[in-house]
């Protein structure tokens, strides 16, 4: 328990003191992890729902393939990002190695399953509540996408939310393809990551203790920001 | 007049540009904590400014096969000369040595700190079957550790459940070994550094077989031409210099200095 | 085709797990004003309104409008049985029609005002339609429906949950639809609704068009021995 606590303490006393490097990786962190976060929702929003409304065949492995890959350990898809962006690698001329942007591509493909497998499954039941309404209506395709991610944004925001905190806690794939480089790719994680290493765990605790409240701090934003609209209700 | 100052403003523009070189060092340089006096001192004095990846030495060859880095500084000779005559490095110019210290429990139940040499240490750890943890992850700190068991003559794969292979980097290797209590084969800068020492204490040192060469190897032009071959030239004319030799010689934890400067100029 | 035919379907059958639900069915209709659908239960003809609107797939057979296929769609509306409601606003769910068709946003407002005001939910149009009662809900739709002046409005039991107050207010709506030149096609089990709208009546059976009338000549003198057991109030397997 006194770890614990020495590692609360820490993190007080860095954030008091307004510590330079912890400002530096905890942007880093946010600027990494939202960006992932837009990327991935840009694609799985549509993707889930678009699955949840079409019928074709091989439906089912599809839908079946997105729920597997909710399971690629992060550090695998590390690697496979770090051998096609490596110079020996097919995209090694574009040198994207050890920088944010690997990080990001790496987490956009690590939270994008997540995201829309969460998608599909709530798009689904409003689809089968909506279906009748909006044939008979003549909606196109998409309209009909457009109406579902609209009224079906609270569930839409929580699949968002859990991309985001999956993200965010990752160090496994951003180790490797960013290189935890200091001022230049190291983030909250891979920090915690190294300081453990050290043996320096009451800083480690510290920074771990930085990161739930970073991770808090942005759901709760982002639940009062959608309070404000007129039918806010859960 | 505005020329001037347009050529002024260039000028100062370039200068603050400072360079940036990447280089894969291991997780022992860093644990030290040598690089965090090193890297500051590069960026003063040339200007360059070094993108450290701390990596084990398996990962830091590997990068350096890739071209993915522009120079390695690695402390495994063996691996260091087949890198250089595969071509993948044009040579390999040494700058420092600290030791490996044989740390374990401070009530030491194997009786290391009798011992008389490395190899006796080890021995005396197998023969009362106590807990040893073993970095296990190709490692330069663990590729010593097995040329001390064949030396030994021993045959690792009659080792049973005392001989625990982690898998992991100096710091996490520490830490297990601390929560186990056990045994453990660390350099000595990692070991003053290292924060969680629990029961454990440094038992057996100064066998001179135990000493740790470091070598900087610049990634081959040849074999990748966007390596920044005049930076890594630059950063190896200043590794070998008066300067680093003050830096490296000095750097001390507890009043204990660490590295032995030996780069011939 | 006879005069004021706005429709007509040519051997449509529609079959649901190998059994046939609907037909074979020719069918040929023409006219403004009320046709009601009769029949008993499962006699098909929810499906039958459906095809007519063109969302049930047909196994064999052909349904041709008078106007082009594109404009008899969007000239189209339907109240399903159990109304659909919009996760949103009474306002949103009235105004979302006009929406998907890109009025400008002047006109929606005014629309909407207006239909709200008539089906007597102006003071609930910012209240969330799901949350509304069974006969509001069934007058939204309706309102939802009619407020993009379609020429054919297709109800499937549009009153069956309401009191006798909103039915009345509901048949008054759809006649002065039908004033304002929109022909409506619904099914009903009220007879006494039946014979206060009906200008015309199909009587269906088992998946069959038994008997098609006007409404005068259907309810004094059916010619099927289907229909007068019908109306006669026996059950009729």
């Amino acid at each position: 328990m006194s770890g614990i606590w020495a590692g609360m303490v820490e993190a007080f006393l860095l954030v008091w003191s307004l510590d330079a490097d912890l400002i530096d990786i905890t942007l880093r962190s946010l600027k990494v992890s939202l960006s992932a976060l837009v990327i991935a929702c840009a694609i799985a929003l549509p993707l889930g729902t678009w699955l949840a409304i079409r019928r074709f065949r091989h439906r089912r492995f599809v839908i079946a393939i997105l729920n597997a890959l909710m399971g690629l350990p992060p550090v695998v898809v590390g690697l496979i990002v770090y051998l096609l962006l490596s110079r020996a690698g097919p995209f090694g001329v574009l040198d994207l190695l050890f920088t944010p942007t690997a990080m990001v591509i790496a987490q956009v493909i690590i939270i994008t399953p997540l995201i829309a497998s969460i998608t599909h499954q709530a798009m689904r039941e409003l689809w089968s509540e909506y279906h009748d309404l909006l044939i008979s209506l003549n909606t196109t395709h998409g309209q009909r996408i457009a109406t579902l991610i609209w009224d079906g944004r609270r569930t839409l925001m929580t699949a968002s939310l859990a991309g985001f905190g999956r993200a965010v806690g990752e160090v496994g794939a951003i180790m490797i393809v960013g290189g935890n480089i200091d001022h230049v790719t190291r983030v909250l994680t891979t920090a915690i990551a190294l300081e453990t290493g050290k043996g320096d765990f009451a800083l480690a605790l510290g920074l771990g203790v930085v990161l739930i409240a970073l991770s808090l701090c942005v759901n709760l934003t982002i639940h009062s920001l959608s309070r404000t609209e007129r039918e806010g209700r859960w | 007049m505005i020329r001037a100052i347009l050529f002024a403003l260039i000028c100062a523009g370039t200068a603050i540009q400072a360079e940036t070189l990447r280089l894969a060092a291991t997780t022992s340089f860093n644990n030290s904590g040598l690089s965090d006096a090193l890297l500051p001192a590069i960026a003063q004095d040339i200007g360059l400014d070094v993108q450290l990846l701390v990596v084990g030495t398996g990962q830091a060859l590997r990068l350096g096969q890739s071209g993915d880095v522009d120079a390695i500084l690695v402390h495994s000779k063996e691996a260091e000369l087949a890198f250089v005559e595969a071509g993948y490095a044009s040579h390999r110019r040494e700058i420092m040595y600290n030791d490996f210290v044989v740390i374990g429990p401070s009530n030491d139940p194997a009786q290391v700190m009798a011992a008389t040499s490395a190899i006796e240490a080890l021995l005396r750890v197998a023969a009362a079957q106590s807990t040893f943890v073993s970095r296990g992850d190709d490692s330069g700190t663990h590729r010593k550790e097995l040329s001390l068991w064949a030396a030994a003559g021993t045959d690792r794969v009659k080792f049973t459940s005392w001989y625990r292979e982690v898998g992991a980097s100096m710091g996490a290797s520490l830490n297990s070994a601390s929560a186990m209590n056990g045994y453990i084969l660390a350099d000595r800068a990692s070991w003053l550094n290292f924060g969680n020492k629990g029961d454990l204490a440094l038992l057996f040192s100064g066998d001179p077989v135990l000493f740790n060469q470091y070598a900087y190897l610049p990634v081959s032009a040849e074999r990748h031409a966007h390596v920044k071959a005049q930076a890594a030239r630059n950063l190896e004319k200043w590794l070998v210099s008066p300067r680093a030799k003050s830096i490296i010689n000095g750097y001390e934890i507890g009043n204990e200095a660490l590295f032995v400067f030996n780069a011939r100029p | 085709m006879s005069q004021n035919l706005f429709v007509q379907l040519q051997g449509v059958v529609v079959k649901r797990r190998a059994k046939a639900v609907l037909g074979p069915i020719d069918l040929e209709l023409s006219g403004g004003g009320f046709t009601i659908v009769l029949g008993p239960n499962g006699a098909g003809k929810t499906t039958l309104l459906k095809v007519l609107h063109g969302v049930e797939r047909i196994t064999s057979g052909s349904v041709t409008w008078s106007v082009s296929d594109k404009t008899a769609q969007q000239g189209q509306a339907y109240v399903f049985q159990s109304p659909v409601m919009l996760r949103r606003s009474v306002r949103a769910n009235l105004a979302y029609p006009l929406q998907l068709l890109g009025l400008p946003k002047a006109e929606i407002a005014e629309r909407v005002a207006h239909w709200g005001a008539r089906i007597g939910l102006s003071a609930v149009l910012d209240f969330p339609a799901p949350r509304l009662s069974g006969g509001e809900q069934q007058k939204l739709a309706l309102a939802r429906a009619l407020i993009r002046r379609p020429h054919t409005l297709f109800l499937d039991e549009p009153c069956a949950n309401l009191d006798g107050r909103s039915t009345r207010e509901v048949e008054d709506i759809l006649c002065e639809a039908t004033q304002a030149g929109a022909r409506i096609i619904m099914t009903t089990h009220d007879l006494g609704q039946a014979r206060r709208l009906a200008d015309r009546v199909l009587f269906l059976s088992k998946g069959q068009v038994e008997e098609q009338a006007r409404a005068n000549t259907f309810f004094t003198a059916p010619e099927s021995s289907g229909a007068t057991a019908f109306l006669n109030g026996d059950i009729i397997e």
